[in-house]
């Protein structure tokens, strides 16, 4: 544990490429990934410090997104540290073995560099991905910067490993956004974070001879929705550790990380809520109509699995109006995953402000101030005169 | 036997009892029993290796007969013996020859 503050050194780099510096300095016993855009230059980046010895990580070029979450959970069942990174269809056809890895409570840390899936084909950013496997029992963390991209990455790997949790924790970062777009961050020294993660040492490595054990064994109707409720109980454990890891990176870094963070919230009339890269966006339009006298804010949420119910529906409680942005579909279903969510907070704390839903940003469609500001002139609406339309809208597309 | 809670047994399905496969009885799945013709058994051990549950019972090198807690019928080593020294009797055929 490092309690002093540390002198992070100044550079300018994309998300990709801070994710795989984070990386390098956790220094994994084990990579396993398949290329796929916009993650690509992760592993390709992180294969080149292992072409040069900079880890002594074993790198493992899988023939499939499949076969590298395979890999991983082989390696972390072996007692390794075992890391992947992947987006879009990468994640889609991990699905099956996302599964596997929670089940079997393997703490496997992935970086997920948000893609829309297909079709039609489209390589950009939304969150049709992770939001895809949000019920597969790994926690789920947002970026909003490439400095939170860092912080989140090597932050994903305490979470999965407390003894309390031991499930695989994956952090998503927009795609191309945050993904290869350049920003100035701080890199901690490699020894800070090498003393942040300490030594794992895991309960029941396979290769512990002397101590055999067997992972994966078929479970029946006897035992099997057991071994679910465990799995629960640990994500709600989670809600109260993740913020400690987080307070605890704040003291060496001086970046301090909770569930979520309120942006002007406190006493603010008219709040949106949104995951990753958007909220940067947000907040500069906050900082407007607080100009104008508009009591906007923002709650940006950090920690999507487990969802913070309580306190996101103690700081919303007092709101006018509420819109919950979605950058992802759940076709047929009565709004995006992270409306559904927050519906359910607001009403099992009794809580039934006007809240609206958009979806937005889909297949990359750029977010751009002018629309969040459509949104706030929304919420000042429906405020005064009441729901006239559904409340279910689509943001940045052409009707 | 009292199944446990979930808040008793080991995270993710592990279990560190190794060997303890042995207290399952995939015997009970069977619905033909293989039956070795001694005379024309010659001790080669193809079936010992082919047997996928361990259930070729050996002693002092020599095939003595098969386990049938664990024996789940499966007919390999009837397939695999050189000899045809093994055949697949229907179980409740061999249950009334037995008695
Ligand atoms: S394979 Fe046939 S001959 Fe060989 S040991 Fe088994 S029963 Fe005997
Ligand atoms: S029938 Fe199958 S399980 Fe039984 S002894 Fe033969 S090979 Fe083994």
């Amino acid at each position: 544990m490092v309690s002093q503050k540390v002198k992070g050194k100044p550079v300018a780099l994309d998300g990709d490429r801070a994710v795989a510096e984070a990386i390098r300095q956790m220094n994994p016993d084990v990579v396993a990934a398949y290329p796929i855009t916009p993650q690509t230059e992760i592993v390709m980046r992180f294969s080149e410090f292992v072409a040069n010895g900079e880890v002594v990580t074993e790198f493992i070029p899988v023939e499939s997104e499949h076969a590298a979450m395979s890999a991983c959970i082989g390696a972390s069942a072996a007692g390794g540290r075992a890391q992947t990174a992947t987006a879009g269809a990468g994640l889609a056809f991990m699905w099956e073995v996302l599964w596997v890895a929670s089940g079997t409570r393997l703490p496997i840390v992935m970086h997920v560099v948000n893609r829309s899936l297909s079709a039609p084909l489209n390589i950009h950013c939304d969150h049709s991905d992770s939001m895809g496997a949000r019920d597969a029992g790994w926690i789920q963390l947002y970026d909003e910067t490439v400095q939170e991209a860092y912080d989140n990455a090597i932050q994903a790997l305490r979470i999965a490993e407390h003894p309390d949790i031991m499930l695989p924790t994956l952090h998503a970062l927009d795609g191309f956004i945050l993904g290869h777009g350049v920003e100035r961050l701080e890199l901690l020294p490699d020894d800070a974070v090498r003393s942040f993660i300490g030594i794992y040492e895991p309960q029941h490595p396979l290769l512990d001879v002397d101590h055999p054990v067997t992972y994966g064994p078929m479970v029946l109707t006897d035992y099997f929705f057991e071994y679910k409720r465990q799995q629960a109980a640990a994500m709600e454990r989670a809600l109260e550790i993740i913020p400690q890891i987080g307070e605890e990176y704040g003291t060496f870094t001086g970046r301090y990380y909770g569930l979520m963070e309120g942006y002007r919230l406190e006493d603010a009339e008219f709040a949106t809520i949104a995951l990753g890269s958007t909220a940067g966006t947000i907040k500069t339009v906050v900082d407007e109509l607080r100009d104008q006298g508009v009591k906007a804010g923002l709650l940006k949420l950090r920690c999507f699995r487990p969802f913070p119910a309580t306190i996101l529906a103690e700081a919303l409680g007092d709101k006018k109006a509420i819109a919950v942005l979605d950058r992802s579909l759940s076709f047929g279903a009565q709004g995006g995953p992270l409306f559904l969510e927050v519906i359910t907070a607001l009403f099992t704390h009794g809580l039934s402000p006007k809240v609206l839903n958009y979806a937005y940003g889909l297949g990359g469609r750029d977010i751009v101030p002018a629309r969040i500001h459509q949104v706030y002139k929304d919420l000042i609406e429906i405020d005064r005169e009441g729901l006239t339309e559904s409340s279910i809208r689509y943001l940045g597309l052409r009707e | 036997m009292t199944l446990k809670t979930w808040t008793e047994i080991l995270a993710g399905g592990l279990i560190t009892d190794a060997g303890n496969s042995e207290e399952y009885e995939t015997g009970s799945w069977r619905s033909h029993r293989p039956i070795i013709d001694m005379d024309r058994c010659t001790h080669c051990m193809i079936c010992w290796i082919y047997c996928p549950d361990g259930s070729i019972l050996v002693s002092d090198a020599k095939v003595t007969g098969i386990d049938l807690t664990h024996c789940k019928g499966c007919g390999i080593c009837a397939h695999e013996c050189p000899r045809k020294a093994i055949s697949m009797v229907e179980e409740a055929v061999a249950k009334e020859g037995a008695q």
